[in-house]
């Protein structure tokens, strides 16, 4: 087991050497990634863990990306989804043009949710998807639209219950394993890497999507990265969170409205 | 087995449990004292939907304040608390919850290990860990852990158990302090902080 002292030597060490700044993640799960991270690694002592993430730059690589939780999925929570379908895209599509950010994407099984969202809602073709995350490899992953095959019972299930008509597999073509989506889906999506830790905005949307994310981190730098997003949200836009993560501790909160449905999408009022 | 300990500083009970837990926790929560004096962290492996069914149905047994989780919360003494479905539930040294949806530990998400070793981080000595019916060896590993850091350790008796295998697990692979049957397990929980009473 690590101890305080140590995780701050690493996590001062990743600023540092590489300009990481992990000091604000929530640190009972830093602390659990970082013990599994030397058990996986088989790292006989914590001053040999610490060496190899100093001098070593692909082995950091690996230490961020599994230090950072990459888990996600098709839609996840179909109501959440659903409500996007009544509530959120049928009041965005008076719009001329509707720009979505998908912040902490991860591999982009969201993303994708999304795209088949906007084209079933006959939108996709004057949207533009902005994917972001901290990690260049798990974008890598979102880029190329090939996914698992086994999860997809699973996505199609959520996909119905969040309302959608058609066969889901008719967005995807199945080949040894996996899945690659239409590229008509991709086609509207841009991926860059972006640390919601030391980024600024970069546009303005129409919707931030932002979930499971702020759950890694402390309350300030939730506070900080939800400046940001309201900075980066016009005026009546929406911003949607993970379904246990909430404005109720953050200043801005009397600047949104929450659904009536108690969903977690948040409307830009103030 | 820890005979006559005294035990009046504890901060935090945290229950854990899989398949049969549930019955035990409807006969446990309404025989509680009221106000509580201790904090009772519940974590129990269920489906995977994000509704408050299981909160709705606890609360109907008790007066004692309940609560899902959310992200941040401030660990309130007195409160029973409720480890939402698919996150994992883990304590800050601040007081207040944080949540984690990585990947599932035992084959479970929220793991009772993950929150077992996350409370003995912070509560040490004041955290007593009770394992409860289940079909999987979730939360031996966690009553490992409370122990190392000073805690108690529970489990229910296998025999009086839906499912034995949880505990069996525990017994054979982690040092227990107390095995109890529901009754006892009341009785225990409703003697803790209560000066003079010595168990």
């Amino acid at each position: 087991m690590i101890e305080e002292r140590e995780v701050d030597l690493l996590l001062n060490d990743l600023l540092e050497v590489y300009g990481y700044d992990f000091t604000h993640y929530a640190r009972a799960s830093l602390k659990r990634r970082i013990n599994r991270l030397w058990s996986l690694d088989k790292f006989p002592s914590f001053a040999e863990m610490r060496y190899r993430v100093r001098t070593d730059p692909h082995y950091l690589k690996r230490f961020v990306e599994e230090l950072t939780v990459n888990v996600t999925e098709m839609f996840r929570d179909p109501l959440f989804y659903k409500t996007l379908r009544t509530e959120v895209i049928s009041t965005l599509a008076a719009k001329p043009f509707i720009r979505i950010w998908h912040a902490g994407c991860s591999t982009g099984e969201e993303v994708f949710s999304m795209a088949i969202l906007l084209k079933e809602a006959n939108l996709l073709h004057k949207s533009l998807l902005y994917a972001t995350d901290l990690n260049s490899e798990v974008l890598e992953v979102a880029r190329k639209g090939i996914f698992a095959l086994a999860p997809m019972k699973q996505y199609s299930e959520n996909y119905i219950l969040s309302g959608g008509k058609k066969d889901f597999s008719s967005y995807y073509t199945a080949q040894y394993g996996h899945v690659k989506f239409n590229e008509e889906l991709a086609g509207k999506m841009v991926f860059s890497t972006h640390n919601l830790v030391s980024d600024r905005s970069f546009n303005e949307f129409d919707l931030i999507l932002c979930r499971n994310v702020l759950i890694y981190f402390d309350k300030a730098l939730q506070e900080r990265v939800l400046t940001l997003f309201n900075e980066s949200l016009g005026p009546l836009s929406y911003l949607a969170l993970g379904a246990k993560e909430t404005l109720k501790f953050s200043t801005l909160q009397p600047k949104f409205k929450q659904l009536e449905n108690n969903e977690k999408i948040w409307r830009k009022i103030g | 087995m820890a005979e006559n300990r005294i035990i009046n500083h504890c901060q935090v009970v945290v229950i854990g449990g899989s398949t049969g837990s549930i019955d035990v926790l409807l006969k446990l929560l309404p025989a509680l004292r009221s106000p509580l004096p201790f904090t009772l962290i519940i974590v129990l492996h269920r489906k995977n939907t994000a509704d408050s069914t299981l909160a709705n149905l606890f609360s109907l047994k008790t007066s004692l304040p309940l609560k899902e989780v959310d992200d941040k919360d401030v660990i309130v003494p007195g409160t029973i608390y409720l480890a939402p479905a698919d996150y994992h539930l883990l304590i800050e040294k601040d007081g207040t919850f944080s949540l984690d949806d990585s990947e599932k530990v035992n084959y479970s998400r929220p793991s009772i290990d993950v929150t077992f070793e996350s409370a003995a981080d912070v509560y040490g000595s004041s955290l007593v860990g009770v394992l409860l019916s289940g079909a999987n060896a979730d939360g031996t590993n966690g009553l490992v852990a409370i122990k190392r850091a000073g805690g108690v350790s529970i489990v229910q008796r296998p025999e009086t158990a839906q499912v034995a295998f949880m505990p069996q697990q525990a017994i054979l692979s982690a040092p227990i302090d107390y095995v109890l049957d529901v009754q006892e397990l009341i009785s225990f929980m409703n003697d803790l902080n209560q000066p003079g009473r010595v168990r």
